[in-house]
């Protein structure tokens, strides 16, 4: 009984809410870290497309991500492009690239699939870093400017904030957005044909389905959305690095969507947001933060070994089938 | 309906197939038999597009398909179902022949609509075919075997295919469930009017349901006919039929 009333509470409404009262309440450092984990959710959930519906392990997601970062943060800085147009822009090519390198990663399956996924990451990594004309090479592409937003202050309660909090909102809306789509795609006819290709691609096969150009679709719109979260973080970081498109960067969001269960649509942001929150606690009591990191996620992993929504998940459904009974 | 011809395979010498040719009628129920190892299922395999033969064709429904991909030949009518239940094991019973009418029907590159209630109808009328309208919402991996091989059936059901090629289609079956299985199968072929081809060790099912029945031997066509025909031909008796009786 009680379970099924929480069942029918409108959690994500719920949740966009309280996100909205954020800068409200809390300090200018929680609406910034909350801002970073919404980015890099977005990030780990496009992610998720392929890790947990599509069952394809990517190792590159990061090139995706940079390439968006440095698209809208060249577009708006060296040609004072308007940040919709740099945004939706970051989205397209990020899809572009995805598609150029997506076009042969599909082609191998499993480890050779992932090694390879690795390998286009470090030619874009390559790119930004040996490329200074346009990348600013090492040393980055800094003083990235902040869009227009002095709109938002003639919205009613909006009007003393600064301009990191303005910020927060437009990400939390185009995050939110995005988060929208990206269920929406999950749950369509598409998004259970990816779930086919994961549970038994042979068998997909021999039901009419063209795996490879899933895959590749599946491919390309993973790559979209982190371009387009690659945009946002460009922004909030204040400037683009080679080191967005680096294999650890790839490897940080693979550990984000794993901690937070794959097999859940929500779990990349519980991962995210676990993983963000952990590394700003332990860096402030000690400078061995990856050691710490390391045995939590270690004791995370075997005590959630579907990730922390998914074991959470099971349990519920657990309890639900003994009501039931 | 089936025509393949002058078949032949081979993997780095070894002859999988050799020469093979054999037709089957349409609304025909026919088997290819044969020991261990004597290339049913790489038969399978070529004229399912899984594997390109060296030389020969398949003709299917009037149309050349030897060596094309297996989502083209699943489109133009030929179900299948593998020797291994191969279903969609994390999926609901539900959502395994939900997901083979979206393929069927050209629904997958819709990403924007639900598919929780799309093609709600078509797929419970199919459960109900096959039994499994009680395991709707049952994920289908915790299945017992043979509702599991069921399940398989249903899949290659759902594109409304010509021709259903079967992978030994009782392995691993109790008695019981053979039974079950065999009736099920001759009465879907007659309500559908499907063309089957099936492979089986079980001798009693294959001499049961069969119309035709082609024997392979070592990659070699020995014999294919009528039960009666094949029952008498003395080259089968010895390689196959009196390996069976000792």
């Amino acid at each position: 009984m009680t379970d099924r009333l929480i069942a029918r509470v409108p959690w994500t409404l719920l949740a966009f809410a309280a996100a909205l009262c954020i800068p409200l309440l809390a300090s200018r450092f929680y609406t910034s870290l909350a801002t970073d984990i919404l980015i890099l959710a977005l990030f780990a959930t496009s992610l998720n497309l392929l890790l947990g519906t599509t069952g394809l392990v990517s190792f590159g997601h990061a090139a995706y991500f940079a390439a968006g970062a440095y698209t809208c943060a060249i577009l708006m800085k060296n040609f004072g492009a308007p940040f919709a147009f740099a945004f939706a822009a970051s989205g397209v090519v990020a899809g572009a690239i995805a598609l150029a390198f997506g076009f042969f990663c599909v082609r191998l399956t499993k480890i050779y699939f992932a090694m390879l996924t690795l390998a286009f990451a470090q030619i874009v990594w390559a790119i930004c870093f040996k490329w200074n004309d346009v990348t600013g090479g090492e040393q980055g592409f800094s003083n990235v400017p902040y869009p227009d937003l002095a709109w938002m202050a003639g919205i009613p309660g909006l009007g003393g904030m600064r301009v990191g909090e303005h910020y927060f909102y437009i990400t939390l809306v185009l995050v939110g957005i995005c988060f929208l789509i990206l269920r929406r795609i999950s749950e369509s006819p598409f998004g259970r044909i990816l779930t086919t290709i994961r549970e038994n691609p042979e068998r997909a096969e021999f039901i009419g389905i063209h795996v490879r150009r899933y895959e590749l679709a599946a491919f390309v719109v993973a790559g979209v959305f982190a371009g387009l979260a690659g945009a946002l973080f460009g922004i909030f970081n204040r400037g683009v690095f080679p080191d967005f498109g680096y294999w650890s960067k790839s490897a940080e969001v693979l550990i984000m969507v794993i901690l937070g269960g794959m097999g859940q649509f929500w779990g990349p942001l519980v991962g995210t947001f676990t993983l963000t929150v952990l590394n700003q606690q332990i860096t402030s009591y000690t400078e061995y933060w990856p050691m710490v990191l390391g045995l939590i996620l270690i004791v995370l992993l075997y005590a959630f070994p579907a990730g922390i929504l998914g074991t959470l998940a099971g349990i519920a459904r657990g309890r639900r089938g003994q009501t039931d009974a | 309906m089936l025509e393949v011809s002058g078949l032949r395979k081979t993997f780095s010498g070894f002859v999988a197939i050799a020469d093979v040719s054999f037709s089957v009628e349409r609304r025909q129920i026919a088997a290819v038999i044969g020991p261990n190892g004597a290339g049913k299922s790489t038969l399978f395999n070529l004229i399912t597009g899984h594997i390109r033969p060296d030389t020969g064709r398949v003709r299917f429904d009037n149309n050349d398909i030897t060596g094309a991909q297996p989502p083209v030949i699943c489109r133009m009518g030929v179900g299948r179902s593998f020797q291994h239940a191969n279903i969609f094991p994390k999926l609901t019973v539900f959502e395994n022949v939900q997901a083979a009418f979206i393929a069927h029907r050209g629904a997958g590159t819709n990403f924007w609509a639900k598919s929780r209630g799309i093609f709600d109808d078509e797929t419970r009328i199919l459960l109900r075919s096959i039994g499994l309208h009680g395991e709707a919402n049952t994920i289908s991996g915790t299945l017992s075997y043979g509702n599991q091989k069921q399940l398989e059936l249903g899949i290659a059901l759902a594109p409304d295919p010509k021709m259903l090629l079967l992978d030994e289609p009782t392995a691993g079956m109790s008695a019981s469930e053979t039974r079950a299985t065999i009736e099920l199968l001759q009465q879907i072929a007659l309500e559908r009017e499907l063309t089957l081809l099936f492979t089986e060790h079980d001798m009693d099912v294959v001499f049961a349901i069969a119309q035709k029945i082609a024997v392979l031997h070592q990659g070699r066509l020995i014999a294919a006919g009528s039960p009666m025909e094949v029952r008498s031909n003395p080259e089968v008796r010895r390689v196959y039929l009196g390996e069976q009786r000792q």
